[in-house]
C-alpha cells in the first residue's frame, strides 16, 4: 500500500496508540475528582500540558486541548467574535481558508458580522499590503491559514503578524493544522494570539487537538458547563487523547528535520516525474510546503483517476477531505485564478515523513499509465 | 553570519571589591549548570564578564535560560570577528542586518580595551558606521536616540559585535548571601517572597505545613510544583514537609477561636526556627504582607514575631496584591498558586480572627498546650524532605511521553 493522503489524515504512531491505551486503562479517573486517583490523572494532564508547551516554546497555561482542527478554528474565530463584538464587528480572513474557518465566517456573517475575504494571487498568497489596508477601526480579528491544505501554499504569517503588531486591538489567529511538523512557525515571532493544531495530522489520534491561546487573550467559550481547559472548553478532559497528542507532537518534532528533508526529496522527484506526463499542470507553488503536491490532469475526472490508482493500492485524494464530496470546482484553485477546467480536475498528493523515493517512483509509473489510458478513453 | 557568542555582563557585582572573585566564580558555576542541556556550548571566563561560545546551539533558548540567573545584568548576542578592520566591518554589518528591516537609525559604540589594535575607537566608529551606511538603504546615524546601538568591543581574544541586548534578572548570584528558610504555603505570596529572597543571592530551603486529611495531597503537590518552578532561579532546592495535623487539632481544641490563627502561626514559626537551626539557615523568609487580611496586621506580626530571634525576611511586606501577582506571573508560579486547594492557613479559619492580638494573651493561651516543646520536636523529627532540581523534573509518567 502506498499512502499519499497524509493531509487528510495520517496513520497514528504505534507508541502514540500505546500511550492512549495505557492511559485509558490505568489513569481513567476524572481529573476533576477530589480523590487521589483524580489527583494522579490531573498530574498526568499537567505533565502533558507542560510537554506540549515546552515543544511549542510557550507557557502551559496557553495550551487548550480540543477535539481537533475544526473545533480549534471554531473556538478561536467564534470565541473572539462573540467576546469582543462590542468593540467591532469586522473580521478579516482569506479566500483560501479551510472549510472549518471559511464556513464559520459565513455563519458569523449571518449573525451580523462583516467579513473581508482577502483574495490571493496565482500562488495562493494574500497581499500583505491589502491585509494592512483592510484593517479598520472596528476590525477585531484576522484569521489566516498558514499552510493551505489543498495546494500547500505557505502564507506569510510572520510578516502578517509584524504588520498586526501595529494594531494591538486586532487579534491574530493562525490555522496551523497543515503546517505543524512540516513548516516551522515561531508563535512569538509571528505575534500570534491563537493557533489551531490537530493531532491526527501528525500521527496522533482523531479527536485530539491543540489550541494555543496567548496569555491574556479572552474568548467566549463554545462549550459551557465546567471550568476545564482554563474555562474555554467545558467537558471531562480526554486525558488519554491529551497524553497521546503530546507524545505525537514530541515524536514528530524529534523526526522533523530528517522527515522534512525526506519529504522535500520525494516531492522534488514527484514534481520532476509529473512534468514528463502530458496534460498535467502543477498547481502547487514552487516554494510551498514540503508535503503537498497538487496538480490537474487535463481531460480526466479526478474521481476516476483516484479509483484507478486505488486498484493499485495507491491512495491519493482530490482536495480537502472535508470538501471532497462536494461536486464542482475547487474553491481554492478558483481563488488562485487557475480557471474552472483546472479547478475541476485537481489531484492532491500529500506526504508524511514515512514516504520514500521508491514509493514515489511506483506512483509516478502508475499515474502515467493511468493518465495515458484515461485520456484515450475520456478524450 | 551566525551569532557565535553570548556576552554576559554582571550588575552590582562589579562593585563588590574583595568578594568579587568569589561572586564571579559562583556565578560562572550557576551559568554552567544552567546551560548544561546545551551540550555544545562552552562557558568561558573573561575579564569582567562571562563569555559563552554558542557552537550551534539554539541561542534564543539559551538567552531565555540565562534570564533566570540572578547576578546577570545584561545578555548580548554577539558575533566574534578577528582583530582586523575588514572582518570587524563585515561582522558589524551582519549583526546590524540580523535586527530585521525595521531599524531606521543607529549608532556605533566602539570600545578598544586591546590597545595593541591600531585603530582607535573614534576611527572605528566612523569606519564601521560608514560601512553599514554604504551597504543599507534608508538607514541613518543618530547618536542620541538610535533604534539600534552597534557595540563593537575590541578585546585581546577578538572583537565582539552585538546589537541585541536582553535584560538579565539582576540581583546577586545565588550562594553569596547565606541561607534562609522559606515558609511556603502554596498561595501567591510565598513563592514570590522566595524568588525575591533568592534574588539577593540567598540560598533557599523551604518548609511546608501539611495537615492531612484536612489538607489534600493536591495542596502538597501544589507546594512541590511551586518548588519545581523556583528551581529555575535557585538551582537545587530542598522542601521540608511538616506533618502539622496533630498540632492543628490541638490548637482547635484548646485555644479560643479568635486566637487560633495567631497561635498556629506562632507554632509554625517555632518549628521553622528549629528547622532553620538544623539546616544552618540564618534567617526565615515568608510571604507576609501588611494589612492584606485580618491576620496580617502589624499587631498580628508583632505578636507572632515574638517567638523567634531569627531575622525574618519579608520581601513582599510593602507590596500591593497586584504587584505581587505581577511578579508571580512573570516567574511562572501564579498558575500553580491559584489552584483551588486549601492549605493549613485556610482550614480552621475562625469566623472572626483577632485583628489586634496581644503578646501577653497569646502567651497566656499557649499555656494550655502543655507539652508544646515535645510537639514541636516531634514535628521537626518527622519532617519529610524532598529535593528538586531544575533539569530533573518529576519523571512519574515519563514513559507515556
Amino acid at each position: 500500500m502506498i499512502y499519499f493522503d497524509n493531509s487528510a489524515t495520517t496513520k497514528p504512531y504505534k507508541e502514540v496508540l500505546d500511550a492512549f491505551v495505557t492511559v485509558s486503562q490505568t489513569y481513567f479517573a476524572n481529573p476533576s475528582s477530589i480523590h487521589s486517583k483524580g489527583g494522579e490523572t490531573e498530574r498526568l494532564m499537567l505533565q502533558a500540558r507542560k510537554t506540549v508547551a515546552g515543544l511549542l516554546s510557550v507557557k502551559p497555561n496557553e495550551i487548550i486541548f480540543t477535539s481537533g482542527g475544526t473545533e480549534g478554528n471554531n473556538t478561536a474565530i467564534k470565541g473572539i467574535a462573540l467576546k469582543h463584538q462590542e468593540r467591532g464587528k469586522h473580521l478579516i480572513t482569506s479566500e483560501v481558508e479551510h472549510a472549518s474557518s471559511y464556513e464559520t465566517f459565513h455563519y458569523l456573517e449571518s449573525l451580523g458580522f462583516e467579513v473581508t475575504y482577502l483574495p490571493v494571487n496565482g500562488k495562493g498568497e494574500i497581499s500583505l499590503e491589502q491585509l494592512e489596508n483592510s484593517i479598520r477601526e472596528d476590525t477585531i480579528l484576522v484569521s489566516l491559514i498558514h499552510v493551505n491544505n489543498e495546494v500547500g501554499t505557505i502564507q506569510p504569517v510572520v510578516d502578517a503578524g509584524k504588520i498586526l503588531k501595529k494594531f494591538p486591538k486586532v487579534f491574530f489567529h493562525v490555522d496551523h493544522v497543515q503546517g505543524i511538523g512540516k513548516v516551522p512557525l515561531n508563535l512569538k515571532e509571528a505575534a500570534i494570539d491563537l493557533c489551531t493544531m490537530s493531532g491526527h495530522k501528525f500521527h496522533g489520534l482523531k479527536g485530539t487537538g491543540i489550541l494555543y491561546k496567548r496569555e491574556g487573550v479572552s474568548l467566549s467559550p463554545l462549550l459551557t458547563g465546567g471550568e476545564q481547559e482554563i474555562n474555554v472548553r467545558a467537558g471531562t478532559e480526554n486525558v488519554a487523547g491529551i497524553v497521546s497528542i503530546a507524545k505525537a507532537l514530541r515524536m514528530s518534532f524529534d523526526k522533523m528535520d530528517a522527515g522534512v528533508e525526506t519529504m522535500n526529496r520525494v516531492k522534488e522527484q514527484i514534481l520532476e516525474g509529473l512534468s514528463d506526463i502530458q496534460g498535467i499542470s502543477i498547481n502547487t507553488p514552487a516554494d510551498g510546503s514540503p508535503h503537498i503536491i497538487n496538480f490537474s490532469v487535463d481531460g480526466v475526472k479526478p474521481e476516476v483517476l483516484i479509483h484507478t490508482l486505488d486498484q493499485k493500492n495507491i491512495y491519493v485524494s482530490t482536495r480537502s477531505a472535508c470538501s471532497s464530496k462536494q461536486a464542482g470546482p475547487s474553491r481554492i484553485l478558483m481563488a488562485m485564478g487557475l480557471g474552472q477546467k483546472r479547478a475541476n480536475t485537481a489531484i492532491r498528493i500529500s506526504l508524511s515523513y514515512e514516504n520514500t523515493l521508491e514509493e514515489a517512483e511506483i506512483v509516478l509509473k502508475e499515474l502515467k499509465n493511468a493518465v495515458v489510458q484515461l485520456q484515450t478513453v475520456m478524450g | 553570519m551566525q551569532y557565535n557568542h553570548i556576552v554576559i555582563r554582571f550588575g552590582e557585582l562589579s562593585l563588590k571589591g574583595k568578594n568579587r572573585r568569589h561572586f564571579e566564580s559562583q556565578l560562572r558555576e550557576t551559568v554552567r549548570k544552567k546551560l548544561s542541556p546545551f551540550t555544545n556550548a562552552v562557558v568561558l571566563k573573561s575579564y569582567d564578564r562571562i563569555l559563552v561560545e554558542i557552537n550551534g546551539e539554539d541561542h534564543e533558548k539559551m538567552v531565555a535560560k540565562l534570564q533566570e540567573v540572578f547576578g546577570i545584568h545584561a545578555i548580548s548576542l554577539a558575533i566574534r570577528a578577528e582583530n582586523e578592520l575588514e572582518s570587524i566591518k563585515e561582522a558589524a554589518l551582519a549583526t546590524f542586518l540580523k535586527n530585521g528591516q525595521g531599524p531606521k537609525t543607529f549608532k556605533v559604540s566602539a570600545r578598544r580595551s586591546n590597545k595593541h589594535f591600531p585603530v582607535g575607537s573614534m576611527e572605528l566608529n566612523r569606519e564601521v558606521g560608514g560601512h553599514i551606511l554604504k551597504n543599507t538603504e534608508n538607514v541613518s546615524v543618530d547618536v542620541h536616540h538610535p533604534d539600534i546601538d552597534v557595540k563593537v568591543e575590541v578585546k585581546d581574544n577578538g572583537t565582539f559585535i552585538s546589537c541585541e541586548t536582553y535584560p538579565g534578572a539582576g540581583g546577586l548570584p545565588i550562594g553569596v548571601g547565606g541561607k534562609a528558610l522559606l515558609m511556603l504555603s502554596g498561595g501567591i505570596d510565598s513563592p514570590v517572597a522566595g524568588y525575591l529572597t533568592m534574588k539577593r543571592g540567598v540560598r533557599l530551603e523551604a518548609v511546608h505545613f501539611h495537615s492531612p486529611p484536612f489538607t489534600s495531597e493536591r495542596a502538597r503537590q501544589k507546594a512541590e510544583d511551586l518548588m519545581q518552578e523556583l528551581t529555575r532561579y535557585g538551582g537545587k532546592l530542598k522542601l521540608h514537609i511538616v506533618h502539622f495535623t496533630k498540632i492543628q487539632q490541638l490548637i482547635k481544641e484548646k485555644i479560643p477561636a479568635s486566637y487560633s490563627m495567631t497561635i498556629m502561626r506562632r507554632m509554625m514559626l517555632r518549628i521553622a526556627e528549629r528547622i532553620a537551626e538544623e539546616r544552618n539557615a540564618m534567617a526565615i523568609a515568608n510571604g507576609e504582607n501588611l494589612g492584606q487580611v485580618a491576620s496580617q496586621t502589624m499587631y498580628s506580626m508583632h505578636t507572632i514575631n515574638e517567638v523567634t530571634n531569627l531575622p525574618i525576611i519579608r520581601p513582599v511586606v510593602t507590596m500591593d496584591k497586584l504587584e505581587i501577582i505581577d511578579i508571580s506571573q512573570k516567574i511562572g508560579t501564579y498558575d500553580i498558586s491559584i489552584r483551588p486547594y486549601e492549605d493549613c492557613c485556610t482550614i480552621f479559619v475562625p469566623a472572626a480572627p483577632k485583628t489586634k492580638p496581644k503578646r501577653e494573651k497569646a502567651n497566656r493561651f499557649e499555656q494550655a498546650l502543655e507539652n508544646m516543646d515535645e510537639l514541636i520536636q516531634e514535628a521537626v523529627d518527622t519532617i519529610e524532605t524532598v529535593t528538586f532540581e531544575e533539569q530533573k523534573e518529576r519523571t512519574e509518567f515519563e514513559d507515556l511521553f
